[in-house]
């Protein structure tokens, strides 16, 4: 039976999403493209390509690469920089009536903080701060791999943050609730988690990787164990709300993710199969609410009964 | 209007040569809207162990019966997967996407299509929009040998000439389709040419084109994710006034002027 009053609301930094439903950086570019497929407004959150200070051209071709439920890619941040987002790009956004998430990528911890100010002045409502994006020689990962540097970005770039700030972490490490715990003691409002996985394919034919930067990041269902695991020991570690991604493919997916602990999800290599797969997935999460009875979604977050041992 | 997926049946299937195949499916909106040169997104599995759709170009469109015809050659597992369909069966297919070929009011020349293996097959609807339009192009098409040749006849009807080359010489010209090109340069005043095939052909077919001040509009390839624009991994080298810039063979493209592309290293 559907239940109409049931709530869908999440908190995340202490901006109310409608729902759950983020997209993932990097798969929805700044929303144009698929806004031609559905209404921008049915999403919680939009959280746009990663952008840096200047503008960056990305990887050379190629940049993407199949392969067992999962892809590979390398873009390489490819996007206009910051100001040209604030000015080119937000406006549209903003015509929707949903969050935006600008995700922030510096080479410097003096470029996260500038890039934090500029956002700072626009109308931009989260402020998502990658350090792990494996497809960049410089900054990304290798600032979200030691729980040290991660606590001290966090620390500095909240200074300059009017808005709440995610922490974007990547599953490359040994402990990855240290950084999690580095990350909170910070000052972050939520992270979101996990990146994609370091990986690599070759073509046996030509002996040569088929990304043309060798390595890349994995992403997909063949991932989603992994992010479900990650997601669950973060939030035992952690008080501050998690936006949980890594493979979510359907509304079972997300509600996996849910109740290991995410406030709210996020829809990244999915949109790949199915351009309306953001709004297939809040459809099927409302439906498992309907089904159990369930009136406020927030009643499910880290609700895994775990077996005792 | 939202765009969508839709749900196609397959109402035509034949094996045209050794792992070519030849799809027509019913679809009234896709029908309506193809141009030459705009391709299919075609969700090849589940969606979840095969995320990818497989890009593939429309090789024929027939508004009044809505259909649209694609032939593809056999390749990998998404391929495989459409192979295995059969008529009666539905494929799930975002489209028409891409920026077409340009058709142009005037052509001071001759209007040459250059097509190499599963290349050819786009060039087809484009010989019949020309043809439409009053002009007879001319149709070289390149295959790797004699099975695998097709197409010849059907490109007869829209076309003043089709001359076919084999690499292996097995069948028409030995060699590649390039070398009728430069002969028919040689001797006639060609206007514009159309090409669209593997990377090598293309790169050739742009450096004779820019050495005898031709126009040329290529039809690029590379490995695409959303099919829409939105992820950015079908990067291509495109000029600008400093060096290039990466524009998307899905969205910008996959048909460029030849003189905007600028071929990668290797």
């Amino acid at each position: 039976m559907e239940n109409t009053n049931k709530s869908l609301k999440v908190n995340i930094g202490g901006v109310m999403l409608k729902n759950p439903i983020v997209t993932a950086s990097g798969t929805f570019g700044f929303g144009k493209e698929y806004g031609e497929y559905f209404e921008l407004s049915r999403l919680g959150a939009i959280c746009v390509k990663g952008l840096t200070l200047t503008p960056r051209p990305g990887n050379p071709p190629p940049r993407i690469a199949e392969t067992a439920s999962g892809i590979l890619n390398s873009v390489g941040l490819q996007n206009p920089g910051v100001e040209a987002f604030v000015k080119h790009e937000l406006p549209h956004i903003l015509k929707h009536d949903t969050k935006v998430i600008a995700n922030i990528a510096g080479n410097t911890l003096e470029e996260y903080c500038h890039m934090a100010q500029i956002i700072s002045d626009s109308a931009t409502d989260l402020v998502e701060m990658n350090i792990s994006c494996p497809n960049v020689k410089q900054g990304g990962v290798a600032f979200g791999t030691d729980a040290e540097m991660v606590y001290n970005i966090t620390h500095e770039v909240k200074k300059y943050c009017k808005q709440p700030l995610i922490v974007k972490l990547s599953p490359n490490v040994t402990d990855i609730t240290q950084i999690a715990k580095a990350a909170e003691s910070g000052g972050a409002d939520a992270l979101s988690l996990i990146n994609t996985l370091l990986g690599m394919r070759i073509d046996i034919h030509t002996k040569k990787p088929i990304l043309a930067n060798n390595v890349g990041g994995l992403s997909g269902p063949a991932i989603k164990p992994v992010a479900v695991r990650m997601v669950w020991q973060v939030a035992s570690a952690v008080k501050i709300p998690i936006i949980g991604m890594g493979g979510i493919m359907t509304g079972s997916d997300a509600i996996e993710f849910m109740l290991a602990g995410a406030s709210a999800v996020a829809v990244g290599t999915a949109n790949f199969s199915d351009p309306l797969a953001c709004v297939r997935i809040l459809e099927e999460v409302e439906s498992y609410l309907d089904k159990y009875e369930i009136t406020d979604i927030n009643d499910i977050v880290g609700k895994v009964a775990v077996h005792r041992k | 209007m939202y765009k969508q997926t839709y749900l196609c049946e397959i109402v035509e299937k034949k094996q045209l040569a050794p792992e070519i195949i030849d799809m027509t499916i019913k679809s009234k909106e896709l029908a309506a809207d193809a141009l030459p040169g705009q391709f299919l997104n075609i969700r090849c599995g589940d969606g979840c162990s095969t995320i990818l759709r497989r890009p593939i170009s429309i090789c024929d469109v027939d508004p009044a019966a809505d259909t649209l015809r694609f032939i593809f050659q056999v390749k990998g597992s998404g391929t495989q997967f459409l192979e295995a369909k059969q008529c009666g069966d539905t494929l799930d297919i975002m489209g028409p996407l891409g920026s077409p070929f340009h058709l142009l009011e005037k052509v001071d020349g001759d209007v040459i299509l250059l097509g190499g293996g599963i290349g050819v097959f786009p060039l087809f609807l484009l010989a019949k929009s020309i043809y439409e339009k009053g002009v007879k192009p001319t149709a070289y098409l390149g295959f790797r040998s004699a099975d695998l040749v097709v197409m010849e006849a059907e490109f007869k009807q829209y076309t003043k000439d089709v001359k076919v080359s084999t690499d292996d010489g097995s069948y028409g010209m030995h060699g590649y389709a390039t070398a009728y090109l430069i002969n028919h340069i040689k001797n006639k005043k060609v206007g514009l040419v159309y090409a669209c095939g593997p990377e090598p052909m293309l790169r050739q077919v742009q450096s004779i084109c820019h050495e005898n001040k031709v126009r040329c509009q290529l039809s690029l390839e590379q490995r695409m994710g959303c099919g829409i624009g939105a992820c950015l991994v079908c990067a291509c080298k495109i000029k600008k006034q400093e060096g290039f810039a990466y524009q998307h063979v899905c969205k910008d493209g996959p048909v460029f002027w030849s003189e905007d592309v600028v071929f990668g290293g290797e």
